[in-house]
């Protein structure tokens, strides 16, 4: 849109970041009579904490009773299947156990929080579900509704599905300021955006998009978590989600397979100053190895790769959502379970927005995402068997990839054994191609991740 | 469909074998490849060193490879390109990416090697743009004619790594230096005194990277002795890895580790008439050695389908 005319425009509702929690919020105010934006910094939606966790889509049996976490998690949970289905993302109850090296007492507190969740658990002897259990495991709280889940899928199913029912999205648009006369004015760095309601689910950076247009209420800090992920050929190691007791800084380091057959160990946990400090340590991977071992007889240490990712860890105690002036809300603080409470989450404050604005249900709404099939059957990433046409259908989807990791999230292209050693170069050519742009204008992820400087000699 | 003998991959391995089946009599013969080309890696394999060997003289790698491409051709043995084999079962029916089953006589497996990537590391820090395999580098110069970079620092001093030591000094890169874990480099002589020596560009052994820094794209590495080096692209050439998930799927049985074909004096692997060769079965320093070692196969498969 140009300049001028996105500052003539008065959307109802703005909502800043298109993380999954954002993306479902701004999804289900599309059921409603209003007119919606995304404004987000990254070049890509799914750009921050919703692309680097544990996917999993927790039970419900650890949050506190009582509490929005424990609340959106068990609702959250319970609306994962449907929400699955109709925006076509990769879903399934696998199962969590959290093993106890001790006995049944030390498992007491979750079975009580379970209980008063309504979440159904039972304690068993993890040996009858999983061979490859450590031995010192003595007993196991089972809870057959956790899951695991597509978290990129997650967040661009509920994007892509808002902006098919009119949604619009600025990606590459970091917000600069906020202010207010009749309506929100919302300083970007495409120009002003304004709006009669804004909602904040700026992720680790909530805090400060807060304190744009309000006085410092709570802060976030970023607490990473470290992960390895292994080869597909480790799918069988486990088919549950092993937990072992948590702790004061989270649920502790887990073993599950992903969605996609892989295996996946982690995360560390290690608060940060830095919003944007992504890197790996030895000493964390090294705590992760060493923890996971504790679950399983043999805890393998050959990984494909290792990578991590921020939660945003508020001094709140529980997840923000609220609106802590008139118009302005926010979904502040939501770390774990975060992605499994999206879906509620959405809800949750669309209901309130909608409330808010006196706005009716759109008749017209359609909540299943278009799926676009595109032709094309040469293989391009050998390890994942990922076609051109795929390729194609990411590219040109409602919100197309327009990086090599935005493909990669999309249909898993490089993100094999062999980490895109074969393929990039393939997936740059073709993303070139059909955006018309030169091959060494194509980005890794963010503007300024250059990957070829221009033409040898 | 039937044929008599499938060769899976087009590079100088399954070449060499396909041109040896054929010439001991073999001619229903079908080359699946792949990629959109005949040769394989060869072919990005600019500078000389092939063929000393095989033909008593120096060939560049496409050079190499025509010869056995031209053959290919001459005798008319069926190729198919851009089409991957999807599936081997142990009654040896292979499965393209197009769909269509055939029922193989006999397979040679020739899929050659993948280079072990970064992730296979765990080297900590950041995930910036900028961390290339060596060989993924060389293709970007060689066949799509792109500079991935302009300070280098290269990780690994395997022949592939060496060779883009000096390619990439050649096109105006600085390249900083080559750090070896080892205390020896796993590398051709030849190829650390025309590569490293000739262009002062330091080998440190027993040295490794620890740390990779940078947000967007590679700023620099730190280095196992606590050394700060500033970069903007770092190569790996930390080993190659026989690249043998298919040959898995129809139970041809792997060395732990290595992941090298196991399989009998004249390269028949455990599933019958599944034959390997190159670097499939085990990574070859020369390609003149695959070649020899191809030439077997296809004669073996020939034995095989006579019998």
């Amino acid at each position: 849109m140009r300049r001028d005319a996105l500052e003539n425009r008065i959307y109802d509702v703005a909502v800043i970041g298109a993380g999954v929690i954002g993306s479902a919020i701004a999804r289900e105010l599309c059921r409603y009579d209003l007119s919606v934006c995304i404004i987000e910094k990254n070049v890509d939606v799914c750009e921050g904490t919703s692309k680097a966790n544990s996917a999993i889509v927790h039970g419900g049996f650890d949050a506190k009773p009582g509490t929005m976490k424990a609340k959106m998690n068990v609702i959250g949970n319970r609306m994962m299947d449907k929400v699955c289905e109709e925006l076509d993302v990769p879903f399934k109850r696998n199962g969590a156990m959290v093993i106890s090296f001790e006995g049944e007492d030390s498992l007491s507190e979750l079975v009580a929080r379970a209980k008063a969740n309504g979440v159904e658990v039972e304690i068993v002897d993890p040996k009858d579900y999983e061979e490859n259990i450590s031995s010192d495991a003595k007993c196991a709280l089972l809870c057959k509704s956790s899951g695991i889940v597509c978290p990129f899928e997650l967040t661009l199913g509920y994007a892509e599905n808002a902006v098919e029912n009119g949604a619009d999205i600025y990606l590459n648009t970091p917000v600069l300021g906020i202010k207010k006369d009749e309506n929100f004015t919302i300083h970007t760095s495409k120009g002003n955006i304004q709006a009669r309601c804004i909602v904040n689910a700026a992720g680790v950076y909530a805090d400060a998009i807060h304190d744009m247009y309000l006085s410092h209420s709570y802060t976030i800090t970023p607490r990473k978590g470290e992960y390895l992920l292994y080869d597909r050929d480790l799918k069988d190691l486990v088919s549950h989600t092993i937990f072992q007791l948590p702790g004061k800084m989270g649920k502790g380091v887990l073993v599950t397979p992903t969605i996609h057959g892989n295996l996946l160990a982690g995360p560390s946990a290690d608060d940060l100053l830095e919003k944007d400090d992504l890197e790996t340590t030895d000493e964390g991977l090294a705590y992760v190895l060493n923890t996971a071992s504790k679950s399983l007889k043999d805890m393998p240490s050959m990984v494909i790769t290792s990578f991590a990712g921020l939660r945003a860890h508020g001094d709140t105690g529980d997840f923000v959502l609220d609106m802590p002036a008139c118009g302005f809300f926010e979904a502040a603080c939501i770390e774990s379970p975060g992605l499994t409470s999206a879906p509620a989450i959405g809800e949750y404050m669309a209901g309130m927005v909608a409330g808010y604005l006196g706005a009716d249900l759109d008749p017209s709404f359609n909540p299943v995402r278009k799926k676009r099939v595109l032709d094309g059957d040469r293989i391009i990433c050998r390890c994942e068997s990922v076609t051109e046409g795929e390729i194609l259908a990411a590219i040109h989807s409602t919100i197309g990839a327009r990086t090599l990791d935005g493909v990669k999230r999309r249909v898993r292209a490089g993100s094999g054994r062999c980490q895109g050693g074969f393929c990039s170069i393939k997936v740059m050519e073709i993303l070139a191609r059909e955006l018309d742009v030169p091959f060494e204008d194509i980005r890794k992820n963010t503007l300024d991740s250059v990957i070829v400087f221009g033409k040898t000699k | 469909m039937k044929k008599d003998l499938v060769v899976i991959g087009a590079g100088p391995a399954g070449l060499a074998a396909a041109i040896s089946a054929y010439e001991e009599g073999i001619r229903d013969i079908l080359i699946v490849e792949r990629d959109n080309l005949l040769g394989g890696i060869l072919n990005q394999c600019i500078h000389p060193g092939f063929g000393l060997f095989t033909f008593g003289e120096e060939l560049t790698g496409p050079e190499y490879a025509a010869r056995y491409i031209a053959k290919v051709k001459e005798l008319g043995i069926e190729y198919m390109l851009d089409t991957m084999v999807m599936d081997i079962t142990r009654d040896k029916v292979v499965t393209l990416s197009s769909g269509l089953k055939l029922e193989a006589g006999a397979i040679i497996l020739a899929m050659g090697c993948r280079e072990r990537p970064r992730g296979a590391l765990n080297i900590s820090g950041t995930r910036p743009s900028g961390i290339f395999t060596a060989g993924t580098a060389q293709r970007l110069m060689n066949i799509e004619g792109y500079m991935p970079g302009k300070e280098v620092v290269i990780l690994g001093s395997g022949d592939i790594g060496l060779i883009m030591a000096r390619r990439m000094t050649l096109e105006g890169a600085k390249v900083k230096m080559v750090v070896e874990i080892k205390e020896k480099s796993g590398g051709l002589a030849r190829n650390i005194a025309q590569c490293l020596d000739d262009f002062n560009i330091p080998l440190l052994l027993n040295t490794t990277v620890t740390k990779i820094h940078g947000k967007d794209r590679v700023t620099g590495v730190t280095l196992s002795t606590g050394e700060y080096v500033s970069c903007d692209t770092i190569l790996l050439s930390v080993g190659l890895i026989p690249e043998n998930e298919l040959s898995k799927k129809c139970g041809v049985r792997l060395e732990e580790g290595s992941n090298n074909i196991i399989c009998s004096e004249d390269l028949m692997t455990d599933v019958d008439g599944v034959f390997c060769s190159g670097n499939v079965h085990h990574v070859h320093d020369l390609v003149d050695n695959v070649t020899k070692e191809a030439i077997k196969a296809g004669k073996s498969a020939a034995i095989y389908l006579r019998r």
